[in-house]
């Protein structure tokens, strides 16, 4: 408790008309350590001219109520994710002097992680960690700092190793990281030690002006009532019980080696966000597509498309494609995956609507088009499609023909055609050829067209409308040869 | 505009920037890990901030983080990841904090599975945090409204100064479809509440406690207010057929899309039957609801859950009519056929009952 008469430092209230009854003394017991640091800091604040530009992160724990004392920008966080939530107010406003303000029950038991992760980013911000090595809000329970015989109200008869463990350091755990770039551990127990804590104090927020990265002190903070001790009994205790423990002094500091860590957004205007996002205003004029007028046959219109094959096929590729193709004739189109463990197990279906009316279901469980590049895609949906429906399957690959006499079947070589016109890789693109030679459901040049504006590669071009010709001959073949299959 | 063959998970990341988004904290989980993906692409290359966070936990923290500094940020999330946001989902609300939250529903409880369902419903619609709170819900179908409702979600975000959620299962998040993004970057308000670390914001305070009773009392009853006023006239659906509706069937995501394809193969049987898609989920339709109670003799709810948006749907129509209740869990999705199925079944049984007895009603429940 500091009292209002001694040199106040700007960046603390003169009057804390935040808290409710008193507003000269603050909330803190008489002899606690945080008022001590608040002074501090709010001290180092004015020195380096920071006032305006501060932010300060409040912690659940006694200095939950920081916020009564500091006269700069305050946001009070859940328990422990005081360095989350201090990372993102240092990546939206790079220029203010962030500094996470957090107990040992906050930083170190509850807030572990988020410790951890923003010191491992080395994030440019200031953390004040008050180990006073109990919970003081709570009541005086066990903190991840007890020592090791230390009575609290949840260890009752003293901490013990093989039931709570050992009282953690966090500062050297953290320093082990490469991430932060100061630690160090002081001490508010008598004048030297407090002349020191002032220090680091500045340097931890000078630090982060400079931006040389992650700096954390860690501050042995008397808690009197929490230890059940009179003020000047728990300088002592701090003296004799926590320091053998705890030893003060600069555990890690990289900050000459450290520059520029602090992290800015890029700079750039609204065009270049359209760009970066491939958002374009339209230069044409939507389609809107009909079968009318159109020689696709009846059978053959508003396709609802099921393609199955083992991953690696393109089968998932080949259904994007049609769906793309179908969307820039002025279709309404879907295109659904199958995802999850079954993708991982081998095999990948997609399903593709292509109508003339806004598709309802985008999924298919009576196709009246399969594409099946494998067996067991064709053994698993070849009873799923719907009588007078088309079916297409690599006959390279698949030895037996589907049983069905209601449907139109097309065995197609594709991977023999591939291999023939000069890799396997296209046997999906023969396939498409197929299905659009045989039904005329989209025409050559615009799949041609997307494919040209999907790859860069003239020879990739050029092997795809290999493959998508000898896929429109097969189907032409085959289509004269087996009249008698029309439906 | 032209329009994109993409995926819903995309068309989130793009909407939210060309929203005004500024910053994405995430942490991946299947379905929604797309999401992350495509903010890693497109935040930081369009001026912004992509982190992946240690845990859900401390993604909704740095949302927090950025939401207090008045910049529209997001994350996004399926059911684990957002139970485990639940506590900073409550602590936004309670600091008045907007931001936008994006949930991939996928089955649960537990570790559950990958595929879809809508179980988060409860979670997410009624507020999984402790507090009197609610947060906005808006239920996407298709990837166009993925687009669109994430950019309105900004809009009510901002306008409420509460998170605003954009539920939707992992096939809505999948599926690919055209989308017309708006081509116009939004240029949000400022928010002179917020704390900038300058002069003019330095007396700004963000926080969520309130030592006394009668503080927190006037705090909750503010908010209580707020959503009130600010969310009136908000609540949407989509009523296709409903005109001359007997009956009505409901459901909302992917189950919407089967619906609409149950509905017109019933249509074509001569079924006078209409679906009523909720696109709030909170506000809910209930007005709307109770409206066409008055007009059909019997209601079917369908989701993937064992029954969470049936109890809103019972709520508004109040006892007045049945409401029947189809589901599928676990990740199955039910075809148009077993959904004409059940519209058949619900439709006979209406033109046969006079009073169906109480007891009766839940041999339905599948
Ligand atoms: C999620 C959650 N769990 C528990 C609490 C209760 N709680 C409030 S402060 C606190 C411990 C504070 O101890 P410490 O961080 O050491 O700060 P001190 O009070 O000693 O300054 C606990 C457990 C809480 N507010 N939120
Ligand atoms: S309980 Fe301890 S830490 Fe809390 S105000 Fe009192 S002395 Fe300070």
């Amino acid at each position: 408790m500091y009292a209002k008469s001694f040199q106040r430092p700007k960046s603390l209230f003169g009057e804390f008309s935040r808290k409710s009854g008193d507003h000269l003394t603050t909330h803190y017991c008489p002899g606690c350590g945080h008022g001590n640091l608040h002074k501090y800091i709010a001290e180092a604040i004015d020195e380096l001219g920071m006032q305006d530009r501060t932010v300060l992160v409040n912690p659940v724990g006694c200095s939950v109520f920081a916020y009564y004392y500091f006269d700069v920008g305050n946001i009070q966080v859940p328990h422990g994710r005081a360095p989350a939530a201090a990372t993102a107010v240092k990546r939206a406003l790079p220029d203010s002097l962030v500094i996470s303000y957090q107990g040992d029950g906050d930083l170190a038991a509850i807030g572990g992680n988020e410790i951890l992760h923003c010191a491992n980013r080395g994030e440019n911000i200031t953390v004040f960690f008050v180990n006073n090595a109990i919970y003081g809000m709570t009541g005086g329970q066990m903190a991840p700092t007890t020592l090791l015989g230390q009575r609290t109200s949840t260890s009752p008869t003293g901490r013990q190793i093989l039931e709570e463990g050992f009282p953690m350091h966090v500062s050297e755990l953290l320093a082990s990281l490469e991430g932060p770039s100061y630690i160090e551990r002081v001490g508010l127990f008598d004048n030297k030690s407090r002349m020191r804590a002032r220090k680091a104090v500045k340097k931890g927020l000078q630090n982060q002006i400079e931006g040389r990265g992650f700096s954390l002190i860690e501050v042995l903070s008397p808690c009197p009532t929490g230890w059940g001790l009179t003020p000047t009994d728990a300088c002592n205790w701090v003296k004799e019980n926590l320091l053998p423990v705890f030893p003060l002094g600069v555990i890690k500091d990289v900050t000459a080696d450290r520059e520029n860590w602090n992290r800015r957004r890029l700079e750039v205007t609204p065009e270049r966000v359209a760009e970066v996002l491939g958002i374009t205003h339209a230069t044409a004029e939507k389609r809107t597509a009909t079968w009318t007028d159109s020689n696709v046959a009846t059978c053959y219109r508003d396709p609802r498309i099921k393609l199955a094959g083992f991953g690696g096929q393109g089968v998932l590729f080949l259904g994007k494609l049609l769906a793309e193709v179908g969307m820039r004739e002025g279709f309404n189109v879907s295109w659904l995956p199958s995802y999850g463990p079954e993708m991982r197990g081998g095999t990948a279906n997609c399903a593709v609507n292509i109508s003339t009316l806004p598709v309802g279901s985008p999924l298919i469980s009576d196709p009246s088009v399969l594409i099946a590049t494998n067996r067991p895609s064709l053994d698993k949906f070849a009873p799923e499609v719907v009588s007078g429906g088309v079916i297409l399957y690599d006959s390279s690959l698949i030895d037996t023909a589907p049983t069905r006499d209601d449907v139109e079947v097309l065995a197609v070589p594709a991977t023999a055609i591939a291999d023939s016109i000069g890799s396997p890789k296209v046997a999906n693109i023969v396939m498409l050829g197929a299905y659009i030679g045989l039904t005329n459901v989209l025409p050559k040049e615009r799949v041609v067209a997307v494919i040209e504006s999907m790859t860069k590669k003239k020879a990739l071009v050029e092997l795809n409308i290999k493959a998508i010709d000898a896929g429109i001959e097969h189907a032409s073949k085959a289509h004269v040869a087996e009249d008698s299959w029309a439906v | 505009m032209a329009q994109e063959l993409i995926k819903g998970n995309e068309a989130v990341v793009k909407a939210a920037i060309m929203a005004g988004c500024r910053s994405f904290y995430g942490y991946p989980i299947t379905p929604a890990s797309e999401i992350a993906e495509a903010a890693a692409r497109y935040f930081h290359e369009s001026g912004g901030t992509f982190l992946q966070a240690e845990s859900e936990v401390g993604a909704i923290n740095m949302v927090y983080g950025a939401a207090s500094c008045g910049e529209r940020t997001m994350t996004a999330s399926s059911g684990p990841g957002i139970s485990l946001m639940q506590e900073g989902i409550s602590y936004l609300a309670g600091s008045e904090l907007p931001c936008v939250i994006v949930d991939i529903m996928r089955g649960g409880p537990g570790l559950g599975n990958i595929a879809p369902e809508q179980a988060d419903y409860h979670q997410v619609v009624k507020g999984g945090g402790h507090g009197s709170y609610h947060t906005i819900v808006l239920a996407p179908n298709s990837a166009q409204e993925m687009c669109d409702l994430t950019f309105l979600a900004f809009e009510l975000a901002d306008r409420v100064r509460n998170p605003a959620i954009v539920l939707a299962d992992g096939f809505i998040g999948q599926m690919m479809e055209p989308v017309e993004f708006p081509d116009r970057m939004v240029e949000p308000d400022d928010k002179p509440w917020a704390v900038h670390g300058d002069a003019e914001t330095r007396k700004n305070l963000i926080t969520s406690i309130y030592l006394s009773p009668e503080d927190l009392e006037r705090h909750v009853r503010h908010l209580e207010t707020k959503y009130a006023l600010e969310t009136d006239g908000i609540a949407m659906c989509e009523k296709y057929h409903t005109g001359d509706a007997e009956f009505l069937v409901i459901g909302y995501g992917i189950v919407s899309r089967v619906l609409k394809t149950a509905v017109d193969h019933a249509r074509e049987m001569g079924i006078k039957v209409g679906l009523l898609r909720p696109i709030t989920l909170w506000p809910f339709p209930t007005v709307q609801i109770a409206y066409e109670a008055n007009y059909v003799k019997s209601m079917l709810v369908v989701e993937l859950s064992t029954g969470q948006l049936v109890d809103d749907v019972r709520l508004a129509v109040n006892g007045e009519i049945p409401v029947r209740f189809y589901s599928r869990v676990g990740g199955v999705v039910p075809t148009t056929d077993e959904l004409l199925t059940q519209i058949i079944k619900a439709s006979e049984a209406d033109h046969v009952r006079k009073v169906v007895p109480a007891a009766e009603e839940s041999l339905w429940g599948v």
